[in-house]
């Protein structure tokens, strides 16, 4: 596993997102913002799902220059976007399909990936049946099991109740840990920061403005907007 | 003087008023809507002779409605509210007479076929016989229309099986197909080669002369406006009607 | 959501709504020879119409699914396309739609008939489309055409996109995201547009009567014979009738549940 190399601009309307960083193979950098700062670009121009310039360094191969679906990447949704005309063993099976082009060898495949984050008794539900939890662990298996090289989670907390905020987090730091390869997690918020990322990336109105540790941005923090996020103030 | 001239005013305004079944206006003659259901076949004549009767009689609005005289008949039986059927043959206004609808029907003109080739010939067609090659386009009435029966009948009496492409539901409608170049040939009446002009050609058919179709013309026992329906009848059967007809095509009765 | 009482007047004005479409049909069974009905079924005119629009109606439904749906793909990318463009390609779909069908049949003559633009190029080479099976085909297309684009449409408008996002971040090409998401997410769209497409295809009576003629066996369909039959022979044209509304019921129902959440519930 290679270290991730970002240094590119996502053009939006109001204004373009620039950023420039690195996340070494193992870590999770968390980006961290006001809404509308222009996170889930950064994490939608590494993925490829929308125009940017400029490079995306993954070891030595550069992303940038291939279409989203040969770049390795992969993404847990802030909307999980789980296919609703499959069932969860399907959906977790889908990037095994797109490999391998039988689905049912997919399907046979797919079976450590669902003992690994237990939904070996959910495998038969449809998306619509199942809980946010649940929803999201299918969504983070399905985007493990296409064995990626980068692993990006947009809010992941977002969908969730607050009372199974504290397991799943807990549960969703273990699986990152497992991962191995470099990570990002998107989140305007300090408790999954804390738990979740290893080293912070504050970005306000496409700008990164800090980086560094939970505790080093609260010790000295670099705009209001960091000083009360890291306090743990309400943002 | 002047009192006959109100109560003729004032029957004049109650007939315009409501084109019901009125008693005959003393001096004004006859007024309202009268409307006509005709054969296909008598689309350009009959629309002359009602411009021609609207002219004489400004008081009425002669309304047609053209169609197959078989369907006609059916819309009569069903209680369509015409005053006038004119239909293509005997056997179409017996349905209207036997169900008691229709007033002493009598034939007004007579016609014959014709056979029509597109403008130009390019199926190179001379007789009744080239209709029964294959290689080309040809259209004829169904038979249960009376253009389609006639033309059964002579090519029966003749012996030509065609072949047919088209069976259509009114002889207007084969017309179209011919003057467009669709088809190379048809059987259509005499009347309808005249009325299409230079986009299709004649060709004489010695046996079809023989084979006439009687035209007859009937007041409708539940006429809304009887006595305008009736002035309509008498005009197509009169003078002018008859020299109309003949000036059309049609033979005499 | 709470229970809402129906007011008087969305009853009665709904209930002759109804009634304007239920009672010509209840008029149609009700007078059925229903003594005959058996030999005027098994009769040739009955027979032969019946097969002959079964036929050009399930084909013109597949033309239309072949031919429609990338159209309707096409209708909708073109939003993405300037105003001028987008405007023109949505009124060319729509125009077989509000145009009379036998204008229809008027325009598909003048194009493909033996003196038509194209037909004449098609006459040299030896292929006459008019009178011809075939040319009932083509005019039930282009009158259904429209209601499948649209239907089409509409589910790739509602169904979530962003699954195909979700499936190119999973490694999926164009082709396959195309197969194994967006399909079957338009899929219940699909069919219930092929359904309306069908159904459309078997009534169709002016555009086929005008461009491919009235031949029994070759082009008179179940519409065209039963006109006809109306001239002559009421009850052959009631029998005819009858067997047009029992088909269309019968797809009606064959495909309830399972294929049109939307249509029919």
């Amino acid at each position: 596993m290679s270290v991730l190399r970002v240094e590119m601009t996502v053009p939006r309307s109001a204004f373009d997102v620039i950023a420039a960083f690195e996340v070494p193979a193992g870590r999770v950098l968390g980006i961290v913002g006001p809404n509308g700062a222009g996170k889930s670009s950064i994490l939608a121009g590494i993925a490829g799902l929308v125009e940017a310039r400029g490079n995306v360094l993954l070891g030595d191969r550069d992303l940038a220059a291939l279409p989203a679906e040969q770049r390795g990447v992969g993404v847990v949704f802030q909307d999980l976007l789980l296919f609703p005309h499959l069932d969860v063993r399907d959906n977790v099976a889908f990037p095994q399909r797109v490999r391998l082009g039988g689905r049912r060898a997919a399907r046979e495949a797919v079976e450590p990936w669902l003992a690994r984050l237990d939904l070996a008794a959910l495998a038969d539900r449809h998306p619509g049946s199942l809980s946010g939890g649940q929803a999201q662990r299918v969504a983070l298996a399905r985007a493990l099991a296409a064995e990626p090289d980068v692993l990006l989670l947009d809010e992941p907390m977002a969908a969730l109740d607050v009372e199974v905020r504290d397991e799943v987090r807990a549960d969703l730091a273990r699986h990152l840990r497992d991962f191995g390869g470099p990570a990002i997690v998107v989140t305007h918020d300090r408790e999954d920061a804390a738990a979740l990322a290893d080293e912070v990336l504050a970005v306000e109105r496409g700008r990164v403005v800090q980086r560094g540790t939970l505790a080093e941005l609260a010790a000295d923090p670099a705009t209001a907007w960091v000083a009360r996020f890291a306090s743990g103030r309400a943002v | 003087m002047r009192a006959l001239a109100v109560a003729a005013a004032a029957l004049l305004l109650a007939g315009c008023a409501a084109p019901a079944a009125d008693p005959e206006p003393a001096s004004e003659g006859p007024t309202g809507t009268v409307t006509v259901l005709a054969a296909a076949s008598l689309t350009d004549v009959f629309d002359d002779l009602a411009a021609r009767f609207e002219a004489e009689h400004p008081g009425v609005d002669v309304v047609l409605s053209y169609g197959g005289s078989s369907a006609l008949a059916e819309q009569v039986v069903s209680g369509s509210p015409a005053d006038v059927f004119a239909s293509a043959n005997e056997s179409t206004m017996a349905i209207v007479s036997d169900a008691g609808l229709a007033v002493a029907p009598v034939v007004f003109a007579t016609n014959s076929l014709e056979l029509v080739v597109s403008a130009g010939n390019p199926g190179g067609v001379t007789g009744l016989a080239d209709l029964a090659r294959p290689e080309l386009a040809v259209a004829l009435c169904d038979p249960v229309v009376p253009c389609g029966s006639a033309a059964q009948r002579l090519l029966d009496r003749v012996g030509v099986v065609a072949r047919v492409d088209t069976l259509e539901e009114d002889v207007r409608a084969v017309l179209t197909k011919v003057a467009l170049g669709e088809v190379d040939a048809a059987l259509v009446y005499r009347t309808d080669a005249i009325a299409a002009g230079a986009d299709v050609e004649g060709i004489e058919v010695p046996e079809a002369a023989s084979l006439l179709t009687r035209y007859p013309v009937a007041l409708l026992a539940d006429a809304r406006n009887p006595a305008a329906a009736q002035s309509f009848v008498d005009f197509v059967l009169g003078e002018v009607g008859r020299r109309v007809l003949t000036g059309a095509g049609f033979g005499a009765p | 959501m709470p229970r809402r009482r129906t007011g008087p007047v969305v009853a009665i004005l709904g209930g002759l709504g109804l009634a304007l479409l239920v009672l010509p049909l209840v008029g149609l069974v009700a007078r059925a020879p229903w003594n005959e009905l058996p030999a005027l079924l098994g009769s040739d005119t009955v027979l032969q119409a019946l097969v002959l629009s079964l036929g050009t109606a399930a084909a013109s439904t597949v033309a239309c699914l072949v031919l429609g749906i990338p159209l309707a793909v096409l209708l909708s990318h073109s939003v993405h396309w300037p105003v001028v463009p987008r405007r023109l390609l949505r009124a060319a779909v729509t125009v077989p739609m509000v145009l009379p069908p036998v204008i229809g049949g008027i325009a598909l003559l003048l194009l493909l008939g033996r003196r038509g633009l194209l037909g004449q190029w098609l006459a040299d080479l030896g292929l006459a489309l008019p009178f011809t099976t075939p040319a009932v085909v083509i005019a039930q297309t282009f009158v259904a055409m429209p209601f499948l684009v649209f239907a089409v449409e509409g589910a790739l408008r509602s169904a979530d996109r962003r699954s195909e996002v979700a499936a190119a971040s999973l490694g999926a090409s164009r082709a396959q995201v195309f197969r194994l998401v967006t399909l079957p997410l338009v899929a219940p769209g699909i069919a219930a547009g092929a359904v309306l497409c069908f159904s459309r295809a078997l009534g169709e009576f002016g555009a086929t009567i005008t461009f491919a003629g009235s031949f029994p066996g070759v082009t008179r369909t179940l519409p065209i014979a039963s006109y006809l039959a109306m001239n002559s022979d009421p009850d052959t044209a009631i029998a005819l009738a009858l067997v047009l509304l029992a088909v269309s019921l019968v797809v009606l129902l064959a495909l309830r549940d399972r294929w049109m959440p939307g249509v029919v519930r």
